[in-house]
């Protein structure tokens, strides 16, 4: 009788069919089906299948508290200010890399500069209604805010690199991700901040 | 075509009502030329050369692809879109309509693999006959309900990696699907995003697909759809009838389960 059990078990165990698949099974198999499923074209290499830390955890879903906090670290570490202390630049520049989809995909010319498509997800301007909702709105950024120097450099960082404050936000981190200059990232920093701005009318 | 020119002038109108600075009443004309667009579609173009691709005799075999099995058994055709992805024990994976469609391309008609799977999308005169066939068959699930088989490990396995794969963030933009395709009533510039994984939307998304792309003049199949979102992604590019792009899809259609099927649509 119990011969028989051990014989049933050891089958059920060897046959595998009974067992279902861990989460952390599945999580690998996902994993190296990305790898093989992808082929390079133009610039987009596959290397960019390589998930860095961040990548890695904010794929999970929902993560802890803990988890969150060492995300914002390891993203504020990399934050990287201009050397010459200028942090804004000109919101007419600014606006034009807002409005700018290209860059990056394997269909751009990469020796183009990149956008920031910042209108795909945000309100910015009262002129521009064909805005996105994936991100809040930002009319007004400046006007509610001002520019100083504190909130200048806020806003850049935010840009810079957004996990630095929010643990796995959707917003791309756009310099350090080499997405968005220095340069440019001055212009989208006085859309946002130049009282002259129509961020800001 | 005559299409051409009405989707135009729905368009202007629509740009022109953006111009009128109201928000509000330029998502109700975006949402009049869609209608405008669903009277006459030129998929029903594709869905005819479809129809007659899979009833010649064609490759080094001189045979129709009238015998191949989409899942319902052979040469059943009625509602077998509906019902993929899904385990096929004769190639021991699952497979969506277009990998299934080149496995039956290489099996009857003796192409081989990468002849079967040279053009996958079309452009201008050099049509796809995978266009072609997955209009003509997904057409012949208009009006089934979306009955996507989850008893087999494999198709269970393949639902869960596309899961994974669904929130998998990665490139220069640490974008996943779930970026645009993860929570409720969001948008990319006046362009409504579907939450895929909620049941609702993913019915209304998935049993819309493949569609008729007015912007390109184009049929275009949900291996399109998923090529284009990971471009957009930033992604390299997705394989034709990858693993992922397999596993995917059966998350996706799953996630549209009991939805009516709508295809082949047409859209902006």
């Amino acid at each position: 009788m119990n011969r028989v059990l051990f014989t049933g078990i050891l089958f059920l165990s060897l046959g595998g069919c009974a067992v279902t698949p861990s989460d952390a099974q599945i999580e690998a198999q996902a994993l190296q089906t990305m790898k093989g499923s992808f082929k390079e074209r133009g610039q987009a290499k596959l290397d960019r299948l390589d998930q860095d830390e961040t990548q890695k955890v904010c794929s999970i879903g929902k993560i802890s508290t803990e988890s969150a906090a060492r995300i914002e670290k390891l993203n504020t570490a990399t934050l990287r200010y201009p050397a010459d202390g200028r942090l804004m630049g000109d919101w007419r520049e600014g606006e034009k890399i807002a409005q700018s989809g290209v860059g990056k995909q394997f269909s751009d010319d990469p020796k183009r500069p990149a956008g920031g498509n910042c209108y795909a997800c945000h309100q910015l301007s009262k002129q521009e209604i064909s805005y996105g909702t994936i991100g809040p709105s930002l009319y007004h950024y400046g006007k509610t805010r001002g520019a100083s120097e504190a909130t200048q450099r806020y806003t850049y960082a935010k840009v810079y690199n957004p996990q630095a404050f929010t643990a796995c936000s959707n917003m791309p981190r756009f310099s350090h991700n080499g997405v968005l200059t220095e340069e440019q990232l001055r212009h989208v920093v006085a859309l946002l901040l130049d009282p002259d701005s129509p961020v800001n009318q | 075509m005559a299409i051409d020119a009405r989707a135009a002038a729905f368009l202007l109108a629509a740009v022109l009502a953006l111009d009128a600075r109201a928000q509000g009443s330029a998502l109700d004309e975006i949402a009049k030329y869609r209608e405008a667009l669903a009277a006459g579609n030129p998929a029903e173009l594709w869905e005819a050369r479809g129809e007659e691709l899979w009833k010649k005799k064609r490759g080094p075999s001189n045979a129709s692809l009238e015998s191949c099995d989409l899942g319902k058994g052979p040469g059943v055709v009625k509602g077998a879109y509906a019902w993929l992805p899904r385990y096929f024990a004769d190639a021991g994976r699952v497979m969506d309509l277009e990998t299934r469609l080149a496995h039956c391309m290489v099996t009857l008609q003796g192409f081989s693999a990468a002849e079967a799977t040279r053009r996958p999308f079309g452009s201008g005169s050099s049509r796809s006959d995978f266009e072609s066939l997955a209009a003509w068959i997904t057409a012949e699930s208009k009006g089934v309900k979306m009955d996507v088989p989850m008893g087999h490990p494999k198709e269970q396995e393949a639902y869960r990696v596309g899961e994974k794969i669904f929130h998998f963030r990665g490139g220069p933009h640490d974008f996943a699907c779930a970026t645009c395709h993860g929570e409720n009533g969001k948008r990319i510039r006046l362009q409504d995003l579907p939450n895929l994984t909620e049941r609702a939307d993913a019915q209304r998304g998935y049993t819309t697909w493949p569609a008729y792309r007015v912007s390109q003049g184009e049929l275009r199949t949900f291996q399109w759809r998923l090529n284009d979102c990971f471009r957009q992604q930033r992604f390299p590019e997705l394989v034709f009838g990858s693993e992922a792009s397999i596993a995917l899809t059966s998350f996706l259609a799953r996630n549209a389960q009991d939805g009516v099927y709508a295809g082949p649509a047409i859209k902006r």
